[in-house]
């Protein structure tokens, strides 16, 4: 085995490598006879679905007679309300994550990235900003693999701001984070979230499609064009796939992203009972709440250099939520953090000038800091 | 002689990626060559939208994910 003599700027390579969540895959479809949708899987799946359901409807009345009745903590006492919070919401964020991952990995089986490019290609602007934005949330994307995808979308005929839409979108609006945000705060926080998020990518892509911005794009992702197509054979793959490989791959998406977030979650989880039970109300208030104007720039500024993933944020968001930030400004934080990264920045230099990347940069981030104001200003 | 390329830009999966392969070419009994193609303008020369990919005698198998063992052997054999 040997390595290509092409060299790389080490810094690049490291970041590449920090930067791969590629957690997202389609799973292997080994055609093989055990894969076959029998009576009995049919069963076991419908039995599986219910005790899921039975197990999530009783969690509450289950995690309190635990606490008090089995473990004997007193009702009201700090330690009490720390240990149910933790026995309850464990089990209802990884129910819930086991569940949402698994459809989603199902349904990304229907979305190659081939096929979204085929979809995407020589739409108009802004219908294809809407559609690129709501293909991001679907489609099988990971960090390391922006370059690639770039510059297959570009090459194909999908317009730049329109690539920018889903490059906004894929990674901000994923599975993990609104299921946490679902399970920790409830459906309206996680579907703010979904919606801005959705905004922020189809807003910042047009915008970014307006400035022409075309003549920054490294010109040799353009000298691809003229090459010849050696890799007929990856696409048209995921078209013929049998229910059984595309459930098969639901399957492994769990294993594979549920059994990298699990600790996050259980660390952040233990945080979020800490802070319920024994933190005073409102001790962020004053530095976070809405009244501090500056307070949303601010946590712009600090999430786009932090790096997490979506597991990995989501506990400091219960954490400033809890002490008495504002709702805006926590999701701005979030966003940025998770939608803006420096190793993305710098995978992307690949394929985009300098100021490209800033620019890009400078508008998901304006953005996010619009979308922090407004919720501050209407919450 | 099979010409295998593993595409990738050196994430874990692209290593988990060339181990299965070197594994599945063993099985196979078949002389073969291996190479990591890690630079980003080669790599898309071969028009690939996502990393890891499997490329077997110049022709892009896979793309995007590690295959198990089986599914490898049959790629490449």
């Amino acid at each position: 085995m040997r390595s290509s003599s092409s060299p790389q700027p080490p810094s690049e390579r490291r970041s590449s490598a920090e930067g791969c969540c590629c957690a997202r895959s389609g799973a292997a479809p080994a055609r093989s006879a055990a894969g076959l949708v029998t009576p009995l899987r049919l069963a076991l799946a419908a039995a599986a679905v219910v005790t899921w359901w039975l197990v999530y409807r009783n969690l509450a009345g289950f995690s309190a007679w635990l606490t008090y009745n089995a473990l004997g903590l007193s009702r009201g006492s700090q330690l009490g309300a720390s240990v149910e919070f933790f026995l309850y919401d464990t089990p209802k964020v990884l129910l819930l994550l086991v569940l949402v991952v698994f459809g989603v990995g199902v349904v990304r089986t229907f979305f190659t990235p081939e096929r979204t490019r085929a979809l995407l290609a020589g739409r108009r602007e802004s219908v294809g900003n809407v559609l690129a934005a709501l293909l991001g949330t679907v489609t099988p994307f990971c960090s390391c693999s922006a370059v690639p995808l770039f510059i297959g979308f570009v090459t194909a005929g999908v317009p730049l701001g329109v690539t920018f839409s889903f490059l906004i979108s894929a990674p901000m609006v994923n599975e993990v984070a609104l299921v946490l945000l679902f399970g920790m705060f409830g459906w309206q926080v996680a579907a703010l979230y979904l919606g801005t998020g959705l905004l922020v990518a189809i807003a910042a892509g047009w915008t970014l499609g307006r400035l022409k911005l075309e003549r920054h794009v490294e010109p040799w992702v353009f000298e691809n064009l003229s090459r010849g197509s050696a890799a007929a054979g990856a696409e048209g793959v995921a078209g013929a796939m049998p229910w059984a490989d595309r459930l098969r791959a639901g399957a492994t998406a769990v294993r594979e992203i549920v059994g990298k977030v699990w600790l996050y979650v259980l660390l952040g989880i233990a945080v979020g009972a800490g802070i319920h039970g024994y933190v005073p109300e409102n001790l962020m208030a004053s530095i976070m709440g809405r009244d501090a104007w500056w307070s949303v720039p601010l946590a712009v500024l600090l999430g786009v250099p932090m790096y997490a993933n979506a597991a990995g944020i989501i506990p400091v968001v219960q954490a400033l939520l809890g002490k008495g930030a504002a709702l805006g400004t926590v999701l701005a934080f979030m966003m940025a953090v998770i939608a803006l990264s420096l190793p993305e920045a710098i995978i992307l230099r690949q394929v985009l000038r300098p100021r490209l990347i800033a620019t890009f940069f400078g508008i998901v981030a304006a953005g996010i800091l619009l979308v922090g104001y407004l919720f501050n200003w209407l919450l | 002689m099979k010409k295998i390329q593993i595409l990738g830009t050196g994430c874990a999966k692209c290593s988990n990626l060339a181990a299965v392969a070197d594994e599945a070419a063993k099985a196979l009994g078949v002389p073969y060559e291996l190479t990591k193609v890690t630079e980003m303008r080669q790599i898309m020369s071969f028009r690939v939208m996502s990393t890891p990919a499997l490329v077997v005698d110049g022709v892009v198998k896979l793309s995007g994910r590690v295959p198990s063992l089986d599914e490898a052997k049959q790629l490449i054999g």
